[in-house]
């Protein structure tokens, strides 16, 4: 690799595998060649892509064998459909028979519209075989940097992962910037105004709010130390994670040893939440901003990461379970969040709620500094989202 | 969908030893290119599934261009159109026989 820093954002799904992993190491599963493409689309006359907008296969990071999904934000915005769907819950159920870890470059509005049902079915099969690959110990690490951000279904399903990187340019969130405009009004949210997208939904608000918990630059070679990182904490004894406030899932050391019988009741309280989840995001799809992260915080990420979470019992090294009053917990330190924020009518007031001196500033911050300010600043940091 | 088949001479034979490429993405005004390989070293295959119907005579002439100016000969290429210009079309060609002729990693 040359010096010369190449972009996340601009990057495609191969490009990003091709940055992120070790050179030569990366081996696809299903690729092109099968033609494997979606069933749906040619009924609209739409074109089909022969990978249908994801790459998953199989590397090493650093020596390490990973599994690796990339999406492709170009193709249908990223959008998740039947085939593109079932690839991911694949790897993801590969990664839990496995016991790899797995990264995934989302970059994707949500789901394919003309797919409907089957995309949103995707959605729920994802969430929870991003649970389950958690539960058995494996790390599932999110990238967002990309130019479709990471919206609707995907935003729920990163609020799945163990981890999120996040760049300025990633915005995650459920509903996105011209849904809000289109059912609530431009004088809610215009889509248009970027500034207030990316102050909304953009990287920089995420990780202030401890919706993601790495923040980098836009560039591929920062999201591979990041996803380096975040995948080395997991070799790291519980008692020396539990130091780092973000510390990751529990599951991956106790879920190890624990008994059948606790992983298979957490995998069917998981399963439950999730599907939960995945229906209270199309009743809430018109919502404003605040109401549809707030109810992905509460169903989506909240629920599943409950296993990380819960700061009380982090501190003693124990490692609450999935159940329901780790969920309870969750619930109540989210209430605390909007009791906080709930009436702040920009990000802005967040920020300057969070005893952020200069809010106004933070959007033109450079990467570095920015990490300094959240480090410090930052609302939470028990991975809740 | 239109599908559109050409099975043309290609005298000289690509290069390399690669099983496949894939160049291009389907976006609007983009295509994909899947290079592969067949076993008749003086042909060339191009298949295309295309949106916009109708243009079965200039996709034959960037076709023709294409297999006049560059080592296809024993290439099976499947394209996905996403509506793309003849000058893109063109140059997603080259860049998948370029592609298909690297050594492999």
């Amino acid at each position: 690799m040359s010096d010369i820093r190449q972009s996340w954002y601009e990057a495609g799904a191969r490009e990003r595998i091709a940055a992120l992993v070790d050179s030569g190491s990366f081996a696809e599963f299903v690729g092109p060649e099968r033609r494997e493409t979606s069933p749906h689309l040619g009924i609209f006359d739409l074109p089909a892509q022969f990978d249908d907008g994801i790459v998953v296969g199989s590397a090493t990071l650093d020596g390490t064998p990973i599994l690796v999904a990339a999406q492709e934000g170009r193709f249908m915005g990223g959008a998740f459909g039947e085939v593109h769907g079932a690839k991911l819950t694949g790897l993801l159920r590969a990664a839990k028979a496995l016991g790899r870890d797995v990264v995934i470059a989302f970059d994707t509005g949500g789901v394919r519209l003309q797919e409907a049902n089957a995309g949103e079915i995707a959605i729920a099969e994802i969430m929870r075989a991003v649970v389950e690959a958690r539960i058995a110990g494996v790390r599932v690490v999110g990238l967002i940097g990309g130019r479709a951000g990471c919206y609707g279904g995907g935003g729920l399903i990163a609020g799945c992962c163990s981890t999120l990187i996040v760049s300025e340019q990633g915005r995650i969130s459920v509903t996105g910037p011209e849904v809000i405009e289109t059912n609530m009004g431009v004088e809610e949210f215009d889509s248009r105004d970027r500034a207030l997208v990316w102050r909304t939904m953009g990287g920089k608000h995420r990780t202030l709010i401890g919706g993601a918990d790495v923040f980098v630059d836009d560039d591929a070679a920062a999201f591979r130390d990041a996803a380096r990182a975040a995948l080395a904490q997991s070799a790291r004894p519980l008692s020396v994670r539990s130091a780092y406030p973000h510390s990751f899932a529990l599951s991956e050391v106790e879920g190890l040893g624990s008994i059948d019988g606790a992983s298979t009741s957490l995998s069917t309280n998981g399963g439950g939440s999730i599907d939960g989840a995945s229906t209270s995001l199309s009743t809430n799809g018109g919502g404003s901003i605040g109401g549809a992260s707030t109810s992905l915080s509460t169903n989506g990420g909240g629920s599943i990461d409950g296993a990380s979470t819960a700061p009380s019992t982090n501190g003693s090294g124990e490692r609450p379970g999935l159940d329901l009053d780790t969920l309870a917990a969750e619930q109540a330190r989210l209430e605390r969040r909007i009791a906080r924020f709930g009436d702040a009518a920009d990000a802005t007031d967040i920020w300057q709620a969070l005893g952020i001196d200069d809010p106004k500033a933070v959007p033109d911050m450079p990467a570095t500094a920015f990490a300094t300010l959240a480090a410090q600043y930052r609302e939470s940091a028990d991975d809740a989202r | 969908m239109e599908i559109l088949h050409f099975d043309i001479a290609a005298p000289t034979p690509a290069g390399g030893t690669r099983a496949m490429a894939l160049v291009g993405v389907v976006a609007s005004g983009n295509l994909e290119v899947l290079v592969e390989r067949s076993d008749t070293p003086d042909r060339c295959a191009i298949e295309i599934s295309t949106a916009a119907h109708g243009f079965r005579d200039l996709w034959d002439a960037v076709v023709a261009d294409f297999v006049g100016r560059r080592a296809a000969g024993g290439l099976r290429i499947a394209i996905n159109d996403g509506g793309a210009r003849p000058d893109t079309v063109s140059l997603r060609l080259a860049q998948g026989v370029r592609m298909i002729e690297e050594p492999e990693a």
